[in-house]
Order: structure tokens, then sequence, then C-alpha cells
């Protein structure tokens, strides 16, 4: 059975179809990535994945179990860590409430220990503090734990994003443009991370990209959108040959 | 605005690093060194007050720093406002030998007694150490209202005005959406808990002869209080079930609109006095309890903003998506924010009714309205200190000024203007309000003396 499994999936926006008929089986650990010129859907795809649309046909399963419906922080806390291409960081928050953040769904002091200061509160506050700190670490933002987010710089900024999605414990990670707006030192910094991620804690990542050697490099599986439609999908050389794809970021030749 | 405000920093620099040569010496002062600094001073005014204001010709010793003495008599002559020369003289010279001097110079000079004391307090145990600088600030300020009864009763109103402020901070600071319903809550605590204690304890001819003995009041006044927050927090799901499905001005709007309705309420409400108000209340809120509940509500609420269940308020405010996103559940989140909120307030309601010991519809309108905003914008945003300071300046301003009638609603404005164009979110916002680090002995670092 599939890590995640996306099943004839359609989306309108009104009368416009931003997604068609599309399908996804990702297994446990695995890398893909999902490519596309702008405006194909890509994003919306995420959208309807982590539930903040509700696709308007098909089905969606994590870990088996239908998510369509589901409000967002269910299903995120069902194991689907995402990051956003327009980083959303809770600009008020220092990196460390950021992280501590994701571990929502984790607690489970309720209410009559964020009134009375229980010890149950305390050893989970101080539990949760103890994974933030270890991920903050990990991504090499350890030092800046009390800073705000925003008073650090941009490539920081992704890291704390990323650390944020993984203290969800996500079994599968959603990166939406994880590269986009960095430069090419930031970018192998990146990939670097993405891939020591990858290792050490061994979950599925799912990416939208827009860099073509950065996704080549690390995907298994590549798809391509185009229209909100799945037009080529296969291994990376695969799909840098495949003519369609081509077609579609370059577009075709005329005959005359 | 971040970037604005460190604009403005920069052109202030100068001012700045006056204050901070100014503030240097104080700098070690702990939290107990304050404490004590103030308890000298009310022992100096109980004991020397008396003959200081006889030998400055005063006729009695000023009730609020002799600011009602200064700004007597409103008239279009020079100087306007003011009290003749001498007597401001007199007033000033009191102020500034019973509690500016004897202040600075005892807080400069305990430093290391007031640290070693602060010291032994903390490693003993955290709790010790609050509960101490607790009694240690109840002590101050019983000495001080003991001099009038007038001080008193605006410490008494002061202190629920922090309760109120605090309360309304976590909804429109804390979640960053904009409620004006506040006035509402308190009036539906003040009239729920009223209409239990009167209708109880007193003989009145509203409710008949008293159901309870009187002398068991004061042990059930906590469990009416808490009632009274209950009636309040259940009213506002009112507000809170439709506003909360979106994001928007819905709640600005929704909130208002409860604050008029809970006021009609009650001016046809027959049965506790309609519009003429409903009195009698037993003399139940005094001064201890009153001080009680106010540091029991900063302790609940200051626990509540600092979990991570009251970190997710801020979490919704600054990215409602990404909060989701991360597990948050927002809606859940914001209902119990504005739930406890509006308790909060029922309870100050509860409060501020017995201290008045009769309220009216009519006081629990726009006025009240732009109070408690008030205090809230001026303390600061996001900040359970900024609330208390915020409520205690503003209340001590409009009594200070109370002499000088219009013009009152002039300065108070103004001031408040200026906050807004200086400081767009409050004297102290986004400030985490840590008492076990208040409470803490300040260790000099290198370089600094310890030895005064």
């Amino acid at each position: 059975m599939p890590l995640l499994e996306v099943k004839q999936m359609t989306h309108y926006f009104g009368g416009l179809r931003a997604v068609h008929d599309f399908n996804l089986a990702i297994d446990k650990g695995e890398i893909r990535g999902l490519i596309g010129p702008n405006g194909a859907g890509k994003s919306t795809i995420f959208n309807l994945i982590t539930g903040i649309y509700k696709p308007t046909e098909g089905e969606v399963l994590l870990n088996g179990q239908n998510i369509v419906g589901l409000p967002p922080y269910k299903i995120a806390s069902m194991g689907l860590g995402r990051t956003f291409q327009n980083l959303r960081l809770w600009r008020h928050m220092t990196v460390l409430e950021h992280v501590k953040m994701a571990r929502y769904s984790k607690l489970t002091y309720g209410l009559v220990g964020a009134f009375f200061d229980t010890p149950k509160r305390r050893r989970e506050e101080a539990e949760a503090e103890e994974i933030a700190r270890n991920l903050l670490d990990m991504l090499g933002v350890y030092d800046v734990a009390s800073e705000k987010v925003t008073n650090l710089p941009y490539g920081m900024q992704r890291r704390v994003e990323m650390a944020r999605a993984l203290a969800v414990e996500p079994d599968i990670l959603f990166l939406d443009e994880p590269t986009a707006g960095m430069n090419p030192e930031e970018l192998t910094e990146m990939m670097a991370i993405i891939r020591q991620v990858h290792q050490e804690i061994g979950l599925a990542i799912f990416l939208i990209e827009h860099r073509m050697k950065f996704v080549m490099e690390l995907c298994e599986r590549i798809q391509t959108l185009v229209f909100g439609e799945v037009i080529a999908e296969g291994a990376p050389e695969e799909i840098q040959s495949n003519p369609k794809v081509i077609e579609a970021y370059l577009g075709a030749e005329v005959d005359t | 605005m971040s970037q604005k405000s460190t604009r403005r920093s920069t052109k202030s620099g100068g001012l700045r690093q006056k204050f901070r040569r100014l503030a240097s010496p104080f700098k070690n002062v702990s939290a107990m060194g304050w404490l004590l600094a103030g308890l000298v001073v009310v022992l100096l005014e109980m004991f020397a007050g008396k003959q200081l204001t006889y030998f400055l010709g005063l006729s009695k010793i000023p009730a609020l720093f002799g600011s009602l003495i200064i700004f007597t008599k409103p008239s279009l002559q020079f100087p306007f406002i003011f009290n003749d020369l001498t007597t401001i003289g007199a007033v000033l010279l009191y102020d500034l030998l019973i509690y500016i001097l004897p202040f600075f110079l005892v807080a400069r000079f305990s430093i290391g007694i007031a640290n070693r004391l602060s010291g032994i307090f903390y490693r003993r145990s955290v709790i010790l150490s609050v509960l101490i600088h607790a009694l240690l600030l109840y002590i101050i300020l019983r000495l001080w209202t003991d001099i009038s009864t007038y001080r008193e009763l605006v410490t008494r109103l002061t202190m629920i005005a922090v309760l109120v402020t605090l309360s309304l901070n976590v909804i429109n600071g804390y979640m960053g959406e904009f409620s004006a319903s506040h006035p509402g809550f308190i009036a539906v605590g003040a009239y729920v808990t009223s209409i239990l204690t009167i209708s109880m304890f007193t003989d009145s001819n509203l409710f008949g002869a008293a159901k309870l003995p009187p002398s068991l009041a004061p042990f059930l006044f906590p469990v009416a209080l808490i009632l009274g927050g209950a009636v309040a927090a259940a009213s506002a799901l009112i507000v809170a079930i439709p506003s909360f499905r979106t994001r928007g001005d819905y709640l600005a709007i929704i909130s208002l609109a409860f604050m008029f309705i809970v006021k009609s309420f009650f001016e046809n409400l027959e049965f506790a006095g309609g519009p003429r108000g409903l009195g009698g209340q037993p003399d139940l809120a005094s001064f201890p309890i009153i001080f009680l509940w106010m540091i029991i509500g900063i302790w609940i609420i200051n626990n509540f903003v600092r979990s991570t269940f009251g970190k997710a308020l801020n979490a919704v405010r600054d990215d409602e998506l990404a909060a989701d996103a991360m597990t948050v559940n927002t809606r859940k989140t914001k209902m119990t924010a504005f739930l406890f909120g509006a308790f909060w307030a029922g309870v100050a309601g509860g409060l501020l009714a017995h201290v008045l010991r009769y309220i009216n519809p009519g006081s629990f309108g726009l006025q009240k309205l732009a109070e408690v905003l008030a205090m809230v914008y001026f303390g600061g945003l996001n900040s359970v200190l900024g609330s208390i300071v915020g409520a205690v300046s503003m209340n001590l301003l409009s009594e200070a000024l109370r002499p000088l009638e219009l013009f009152k609603w002039i300065v108070i404005p103004v001031i408040l203007i200026l906050v807004m164009i200086y400081r767009p979110t409050g004297l102290i916002a986004f400030r985490e309000f840590d008492i076990a680090e208040i409470v803490k002995p300040k260790t000099p670092k290198e370089g600094d003396d310890a030895s005064s």
C-alpha cells in the first residue's frame, strides 16, 4: 500500500477546470517531483491534498485512510507536513516558538494545563522544546532559536519553515518551491538539507520545483503538469528527453 | 512597521542615550529592590506625611500626588487651570521629599541587600519568591490606601481595570481580532453576580428576603463571581459562533451590535431594575478580595498566553493558513480565547458591581468601550505587562486630571494620539511577562560596582 495515494482527482474553480484526473502514488521514503509551467495547477494540487481546498471529484488516501473533506489541521496531524511557496512564517514569533507550535497536536495537557501551569504541562512543553531544538540543530538554525523570524536572512527563514514542517512528525513532507528566490549558493545548501532530512528521518518528500537541475538531481520520479493535466511521468532522464515536456516548456517547432 | 520604528529610534537616539545614562545606576535594582523602596516610601508617608503637610502649609496629605490640588478650579484667567504657585510649589516639594527622593535613594542603596534577599527566596523556591513579592506589593498598596478612602477607591477600581484590560488584550492583542463587546460581558457579569448576591444575602424590594445567612456571603462570593464569568462566557458564544467562521471585520461589527443588545436587554429587564439600575449589593469586594482576584487573574491569563495553546493565538493572528497546516485547530483556538476573555470580563464586572454597589445599563455603553480600548492600546498589544501599565496609567491619569473637567477630554485623547504616532502598538507591546525572571535577583555584570 502506498503512503499517499491520489485517485482521479479533479477540481473546478467555478467553471474553470484547474486539475483534471490527477493520479499519484508515493511510497515510504520516496522523493517525488512535480514540475510544470506557471499556472499549471501545481500549488492547487498541494492545496487539494492538504485540505485547504476540497476536490470536486476523486479520492485522497493517506496511509490508506480517505482524507477528503477533513480540515487541514487534522490532515497535518495525520502525518503530512508542508512548506509554502511564499514563506508563511508568524512575524511576531521566535524561531523556537515556530517549531514548538507545530507540536500543537501532540500536546495533551489541555486547558487545565494551559491555565494552571501544571507539572504535566511543564513536562510536555519541555519535551516539545527538546524536539524543536534538535530539529533546529539539524537544520543549522540552533543559534538563532530566540530570534524573531523577521530578523533572519531569507535562506534561514526557509530552513526555519522546514524545521517547523518537520516538527509535525510527518510521514510525507510537501515542499512548495523550496528554492524560490534563492541564489545558487543557497540552492546547493537547500539541496544538501533536503538530502540530509530525507536520510535521517526517512520520510517521503513531494516537491514542486521550477529549477530543473534541482529536480533532476533529487527526485526519483517526476510528473509534469500542464493546464491541470499530467502529460508525462517517469524517471528524470525520461522526462528530460520527452518531446511533450520540451514542447510545454519551450514551445513546439512550427512546420512550414 | 518594524522598519519605521527602527528609523525613529535612531532619530531619537540622543534622547534614549540620555535616558540610559540616567537609568544606569538603577539597572541592578531587582523587583525586590523596587518593592522595598516602595515600602519605605509608604511608611515614610504614614509617619511623616502629616507633619510635612503641616510644615508646608497644606491642609491635608495630597491624595493622588497632589494632582487634585494642582489642577483646581478651571477658569479662563491666568494661570488658567492651576492653583496659585506657592501651593503648587508646596505640593511638588511634598512629592519630591516623600515619594521621589526616598524612592530612588532607597532603590539605589539597597541594591546589595535586596539582591541578597531575593536570592535567598529565589533559591528556596520560585513560588515562595513570587508570593513574597505579591505580599510586599499588597502591603505597600494597603498602607498607601490607608491614608484616604478616595485613594482606596481609586486603587480598587484600578485593579479591576487591570483585569478588564488583560481580558480584552487576549482578544484584541494576542488573537488580533477587534472585539467591541467587552462592556457587554462586563455588564452580564455585573448583573448576574449582583442578582445572585442581592437575592441570596440581602433583604431587597426586588428579590425579597435573604435566602441565605449573610455570614456565608464572603465564602460564596467567589462562586457568584465565577458564575457571572461563566454566564458572560456563554453569552460570548452568541458573538463567537457566527463571526469565527471567517476572518475579517465581522467580529468588530457583530461584537458592537452585541454590546448594544446587552445594554437594551438590561434596560428592559424589569425584575433587575430596568433602566433605573440595580443597587444595594452587599459590600463584598473589599480591597484584599480584589487584590487576590487580580493576582489570580494575571497568573492564569499569563499562564494561558505563554502556553503553546496561547501562542497558537499569535500563530492564527499572523498567518491562519500556516497555523492550520501546522496542526493548530484554529477555530477551537479562537473560540477558547474569546470565551476566556469574556469570562474574565464577567468576573471583573462582578467585582465592579460590588465596589460601586450600584449598576445601571447606561454605564456599559460606548464610553466604557472607549475607556477599555484606550487602556489596551495605550499599554501595548500582546503584552501582559503592557495591559497592567496601560490600565494603571490610564486610570491614574483620568483621576489625576479629573479637576480639569472638560479639558481632561482634550488632554487624554492627545496623549493617546501621541502614543499611536510614536508607538503604534502601545507602550510595552509584544513582550513576554516571565514572572520567574522578574523575581530573580539581578547579578551585576563584570565591571559594574556591586558594593553599594
